[in-house]
């Protein structure tokens, strides 16, 4: 993953770059976080923050934390404002077929079904590429719990969406 | 994991996504006086011709040939890295543009932002307006126009360095022979521009 990432060296490249270099990992990165329905907003609130701040970008940032940081933050504000968490079900969504936007659907609600911490350190490390250390700084806690949290979820993933014959319920119970 | 990562990747429609989200984040960036530097694209008979606006007006026309690219990190770096594509506060230069090359419009009334041209290149830029549609005029007659007789190679570096070829005519600068000489745009647009000048005018 580490590989993927390329340092930056420039606040004062035209914004229009940030927006195409980043935006697809952005967008990924806010529909693991807060879910498909509320990723759209989610994505304008944090590229318009770093809109804002883009022109005092010290040189030399890494770009793609920042905004992942951002991303974060705007996630935890809409989260303090009371905004309604997606709600676990006990029926696993029905995997839709072959039809790539059905299992992609199935993907963000299974993301979105992920205890909180689990999803953040999975949305960070695995989307955006951001090494543990960073993905720690941003959740709260060590970096090897972190790396826990994100192994935990990525199993819980592969649980109940490569397998789904599993039965959901156990998958459950045993994350408790 | 990569197997996770190559699920999400296959994003049929997140292109679709991004577009109307960016799209979005431009207005929006308008409304919060945010958007510093504003862009859009026009394809042209001389060209895909790169348009960019601040808020006081038309800050920089550019050719392909001047690598659009390079262009917009030059105003990034010259005046302000808040530089998105938002076609809406380029749409009334860009009509003029088009009836200007379709023949029915003669002159441009866009506010312009003349901040690239600094000193003796902004009074050259000022004064090229004044060479009306269809005539042509010499360096050594602008550097008249511009109150400087002498400056006649100084008139011709701001000619090739007008950043806002096209509105502002430094395409009707030609040589003293009347042959039509550099251009910023490549001597052929040049040419170009002469011929549909003179069709109409």
């Amino acid at each position: 993953m580490d590989v993927l990432r390329h340092p930056e060296s420039t606040g004062r490249e035209p914004f229009e770059v940030v927006v195409a270099r980043h935006g697809a990992v952005v967008l990924r990165v806010c529909r693991a976080v807060v879910g498909p329905d509320a990723a759209d907003d989610a994505w304008s609130e944090t590229f318009l923050s770093a809109l804002r701040a883009w022109p005092s970008l010290p040189p030399g940032s890494d770009v793609r934390a920042w905004l992942v940081t951002i991303a974060h933050r705007k996630a935890v504000d809409a989260h303090r404002a009371a905004v309604r968490r997606p709600t676990p079900t006990d029926v696993l969504p029905e995997r839709g077929g072959d039809l790539l936007g059905d299992w992609r659907a199935d993907l963000w609600e299974a993301v979105g079904e992920l205890p909180g911490k689990q999803r953040r350190c999975v949305a960070y490390h695995h989307l955006a590429g951001l090494p543990w250390a960073e993905v720690a700084a941003l959740v709260g806690g060590s970096e090897a719990a972190a790396r826990r949290a994100g192994a935990d979820g990525v199993r819980a993933l592969r649980r109940r969406w490569f397998e789904q014959e599993a039965p959901s319920t156990t998958a459950r119970e045993e994350e408790r | 994991m990569s197997a996770t990562r190559e699920r999400l990747d296959g994003a049929a429609g997140e292109e679709a996504a991004l577009a109307r989200l960016a799209d979005g984040l431009a207005r929006r960036a308008e409304d919060e006086d945010l958007l510093d530097v504003a862009y859009r694209t026009l394809d042209t008979p001389v060209g895909t011709l790169l348009l960019a606006g601040t808020v006081a007006g038309l800050v920089r026309v550019a050719y392909d040939c001047e690598d659009h690219d390079a262009v917009l990190q030059s105003l990034a770096e010259r005046v302000s890295p808040r530089v998105l594509r938002a076609p809406a506060r380029l749409d009334a230069v860009a009509g003029e543009l088009e009836e200007y090359f379709a023949g029915t419009r003669t002159a441009f009334d866009v506010p312009l932002d003349l901040r690239l041209a600094a000193g003796f290149r902004r009074s050259v830029v000022e004064a090229l307006p004044r060479i009306a549609f269809g005539a042509t005029a010499s360096y050594t007659q602008v550097a008249a126009l511009t109150g400087s007789p002498g400056a006649v190679r100084a008139v011709g570096t701001a000619c090739a360095r007008n950043p806002l070829p096209v509105v502002v005519p430094c395409h009707r600068v030609v040589r003293s022979d009347g042959s039509p000489g550099q251009y910023v745009g490549g001597a052929a647009a040049k040419v170009s521009l002469l011929a549909l000048e003179a069709r109409r005018g």
